[in-house]
């Protein structure tokens, strides 16, 4: 065990973990943020998808140890009241089935609008590869990058 | 206009007494759907519940129960929708719960088979026109007027002779005192106003913002973590375990071995698991129970043939079920099913003289079809919560078979059916597998054991190397033509692991005078299970494939040859029992024809058409296939629906998308093989499932408009675009695609 100073969502968060503990089983059991998911264990889903100092980063592989003071943005920090614009342009484009893999999703997207802002189709879909939805919402979330990408 | 009697299920709709504050609904409210932040409603002092499905506030704010399992089909949006509907409320000021478990109140409170709209349709239209009426009635006594002469809009009571107009809110104090009505209207199609209007996912913001809504997010103060470890393959047994290091490591309660069920308990059919006794590691966190579940040393053994005893779900019946010994391989199953599609299956349907036609025949067309095991691989892996006291059992999470279940773990842990409570969370994904609740009798067990609230987790591992796939199967067609290549008889021989796939009475049955349909099965200890479209998942693609080599050899355009079948069948039906409707099926060719500009040239465009029946709907597909960088891309698919009418065409479309990308993702890239009973494919670094790159690029979905009474949706598009999806390819890249997957890496059946 030992102890971590984190800096999640803005706020400075302590815990006492093994250090090999995933950073995705510290905000899921140890600080109860559940709204990242659990897919695969393996970084091959995208679920768990989380910000790094804004840069999408599966946290089922991420051991909290690696994090050092580097900045975690979860789903529920990714805006204060759930209207950031890919947020906004996945409820207009009604997205969610099961919604399970869609906090990823969303992750995923907002990373690269940040540092792509109006990607192509081709640059959607490289950069939205990791992210499986098993419901296959595929379509509705390339509009809805697109419907965000318009609304930056 | 319909007269309903409220009778159907008379308890549902008694009197309720008016409940101050919410009532027990809100115990554990991060299960129902307050609205989102931006447009919360104010939630009102007091509410008057009018019956089972709803309860009104003072202040007009309605709460709508939604009934059944939410899986990702949008029962949760479109069930209340139906409810509100008959109620006259505006939309704007509903709330939706998910309903608890009582069935009781509603009636089959279960996610499968495409019905929960179609079974749940007059009991939701009834209960919102019962409270509506009783509102009237309040309105009528209070006013001292004739209550046919007050009307409702928009969750407003009018008496227009009068003038009066009073809200449902100022009213529903009143109308919780009226009598229950022995029969009421229900509204006609043409003056809906919520059904057929596009609504958004209830639930929408509190996904898009992570807020808890499933099994997995689910907690309870002192909660423990549970996994288990099973058998690495089907045929094994759990011999010896060393748990010592295990348990010596931090975070660890308790390591033990569990029986799901009792040896003596007759199963019901969603009971099903290969793995009844599992190791089971209990600690404080995720993490520290998977790494004590590494250090456990376990051993396995063969296991001999045994039986197994099922009830029959209606009638009680017990039926011995058996297991055969055995470590099984992909490679020998695709050999043992070559062999046994030789012989002759077990005759279900013969008309005509279908020996003797093929006999003469000018040309015979003879081709097979298979596909592999499919795991389910929902998004959120299995998992239940679990707190069992002597007296009760208080369960949680994802699963579609609440009703079933609840049964199984009450008998499990010796409590009394009312003593045992299940929640049904949000689920990440079902497509049947959700269906066989192993896992929630698991927990059940776990917690009782561990006199703690338990969550049982299962990896993405466990999952995918539990059991209750879909089915593997295999199909033989063959078709005989006479000299004018005109089809004279048809013959098709379907089997598999361990059920046949076979649909005997569905199209082309009863447009062929000469038809032979026969099935074979092979058992296997592999346990399967209902997987989206059970059956039809399969032979749909390969009849499909078929009947558009059959057309090509006839010479004939794969749309026309369909019609002109099914204009035999209608003309002059085949046969005693033909399961389809041939204008419905015709409609859906018809429609999907129009829209894709079927027959127009596009360069570097490939097409292949497919159209099907099932769950009650009618479904046919245009895929628009291009080859990019020598990889097949679906560029378009066009789509024609008919499931009667659209309750949310918003969600039905999405859905529609979900179950055409899904069948194009399963037959091009998922299979699940077994080398010695253990499958191959463990996680997603193996096992194939569609990706954004490989999606198709556009989906258009059309729904035939017409009155009738809804029917299935979450299911029937999933079949037929794969058939579409195999003549594309065919016109792509000119070779006919017989063995799912069609671009297998990796995945060979043998
Ligand atoms: S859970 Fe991390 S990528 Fe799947
Ligand atoms: S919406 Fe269900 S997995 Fe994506």
């Amino acid at each position: 065990m030992a102890n971590f100073n984190l800096k999640i969502n803005g706020k400075k968060q302590q815990v006492d973990v093994d250090p090999t503990t995933p950073v995705l089983w510290v905000l899921r059991d140890h600080l109860n943020l559940v709204g990242t998911k659990f897919g695969c264990g393996m970084a091959m889903c995208g679920a768990c998808t989380i910000h790094l100092d804004g840069n999408a980063t599966r946290s089922c592989v991420l051991p909290v140890s690696s994090i050092g003071d580097m900045e975690i943005t979860t789903i529920e920090g990714l805006s204060e009241n759930g209207d950031h614009p890919v947020q906004k342009a996945w409820l207009e484009i009604d997205v969610p089935q099961c919604g399970y893999c869609q906090a990823g999703q969303i992750m995923s997207a907002a990373a690269l609008l940040k540092s792509n802002p109006k990607p192509s189709d081709e640059e959607i879909e490289a950069a939205m590869n990791g992210n499986i939805c098993r419901c296959a919402t595929y379509v509705r979330i390339k509009q809805a990058i697109k419907t965000a990408s318009n609304n930056l | 206009m319909t007269l309903i009697k409220t009778s159907i299920n008379r308890r549902s709709f008694l009197k309720a007494t008016a409940m101050a504050g919410g009532g027990f609904m809100l115990s554990f409210s991060w299960l129902g759907c307050e609205p989102g932040k931006k447009d919360a409603l104010t939630i009102p002092k007091e509410w008057f519940e009018l019956n089972g499905y709803l309860k009104i506030g003072e202040n007009g704010v309605v709460t709508i129960m939604s009934p059944n399992p939410e899986i990702g089909q949008n029962v949760k949006t479109s069930m209340p929708m139906i409810v509100a509907e008959e109620l006259d409320v505006d939309w704007k000021n509903v709330i939706v719960e998910q309903a608890p478990l009582n069935t009781a109140i509603f009636t089959r409170q279960l996610a499968g088979g495409s019905q929960s709209i179609r079974q749940s349709w007059p009991g939701l239209r009834t209960a919102g026109a019962t409270a509506r009426h009783m509102l009237r009635e309040a309105a009528a006594t209070t006013w001292k007027v004739p209550v046919d002469e007050i009307t409702t809009e928009a969750g407003t009571l009018f008496h227009k002779a009068s003038g009066k107009s009073s809200t449902y809110g100022e009213m529903a104090s009143a109308a919780a005192k009226i009598p229950v009505p022995k029969e009421v209207k229900l509204k006609d199609v043409k003056d809906f106003k919520i059904i057929g209007t596009p609504r958004k996912n209830v639930d929408g913001f509190k996904i898009v913002t992570g807020q808890p809504l499933y099994g997995l997010d689910y907690r309870k103060e002192g909660m423990l973590i549970a996994m288990i470890a099973h058998p690495p393959a089907f045929g094994l047994k759990l011999k010896s375990i060393d748990d010592s290091a295990a348990k010596a490591m931090p975070g660890i309660k308790d390591v033990f071995t569990i029986k799901t069920y009792q040896e003596d308990y007759s199963k019901h059919m969603f009971d099903v698991t290969a793995f009844n006794e599992l190791v089971v590691v209990v600690g404080n966190t995720t993490w520290e129970v998977m790494n004590a579940r590494k250090a456990l040393k376990l051993e396995w053994e063969p296991f001999g043939e045994y039986t197994e005893t099922y009830a029959h779900f209606m009638t009680g019946a017990k039926m011995p079920a058996k297991i055969p010994a055995g470590l099984e391989s992909t490679s020998k199953h695709a050999q043992v099913m070559a062999e046994l599609s030789k012989k002759n299956g077990k005759v279900v349907r013969k008309d005509g003289n279908p020996e003797a036609v093929f006999k003469k025949a000018a040309k015979v067309i003879e081709r097979s079809y298979s596909a592999p095991f499919l795991a389910h691989n929902t998004m959120e892996p299995m998992n239940f919560f679990a707190d069992v006291t002597a007296d009760k059992a208080e369960l949680a999470g994802p699963i579609q078979t609440p009703e079933y279940m609840e049964k199984s773990v009450a008998a499990r842990l010796g409590l009394p059916l009312e003593k045992v409570d299940i929640k049904m969370t949000r689920m990440g994904g079902g497509f049947g597998r959700r269906l066989y609740g192993h896992f929630l009798v698991e927990a059940g067990v776990i917690s009782q054991k561990m006199k703690a609230p338990i969550k049982l987790i299962y990896t993405r591992e466990d999952d995918m190397t539990f059991g209750s796939y879909r089915p593997s199967y295999h199909a033989l067609y063959r078709a005989a033509l006479d000299a004018n290549s005109n089809l004279i008889a048809f013959h098709v021989r379907a089997g598999g692991i361990p059920e046949s796939p076979l649909f005997a009475n569905r199209f082309p049955a009863g447009a062929i005078e000469n038809y032979l349909a026969e099935e074979w099965s092979m058992e296997s200890n592999i346990s399967i299970g209902a997987f989206r479209a059970p059956r039809s998942n399969f032979i749909a693609g390969a009849e499909q494939a078929f009947l558009d080599e059959v057309a090509e050899a006839a010479g004939k355009d794969p749309i026309q040859f369909r019609l002109d079948l099914l204009a035999k069948a209608k003309s002059n039906p085949v046969g005693e029992k033909n399961d389809y409707e041939v204008d419905r099926y015709a409609g859906v060719l018809e429609l999907v024809k129009n829209k894709s500009k079927w027959g127009e040239e596009m360069p570097g465009v490939f097409r292949g058409v497919s159209a099907y029946f099932c769950h009650n709907s009618y479904v046919a597909h245009v895929i628009d296939l291009a080859m990019e960088n020598g990889k097949p891309r679906v560029q378009k698919v066009h789509c024609a629906v008919d499931c009667g009418i659209v309750v949310n065409p918003l969600a039905a479309t999405n859905l529609v998308e979900g179950g055409s990308v899904d069948g194009i993702g399963q037959s091009m890239y998922s299979g699940l093989t077994f080398t010695d009973g253990a499958p191959d494919q463990k996680n997603f670094d193996k096992y194939r499932v569609i990706r954004h790159r490989e999606a198709p690029k556009s989906i258009d979905v059309h729904f035939v408009q017409n009155d009738i009474d809804p029917t299935g949706l979450g299911e029937p598009p999933f079949p037929p675009v794969i058939g579409a999806l195999a003549n594309a390819l065919y016109k792509a890249t000119g070779k006919r695609h017989y063995q799912q997957p069609f671009l297998g890496e990796g995945i060979t059946l043998g």
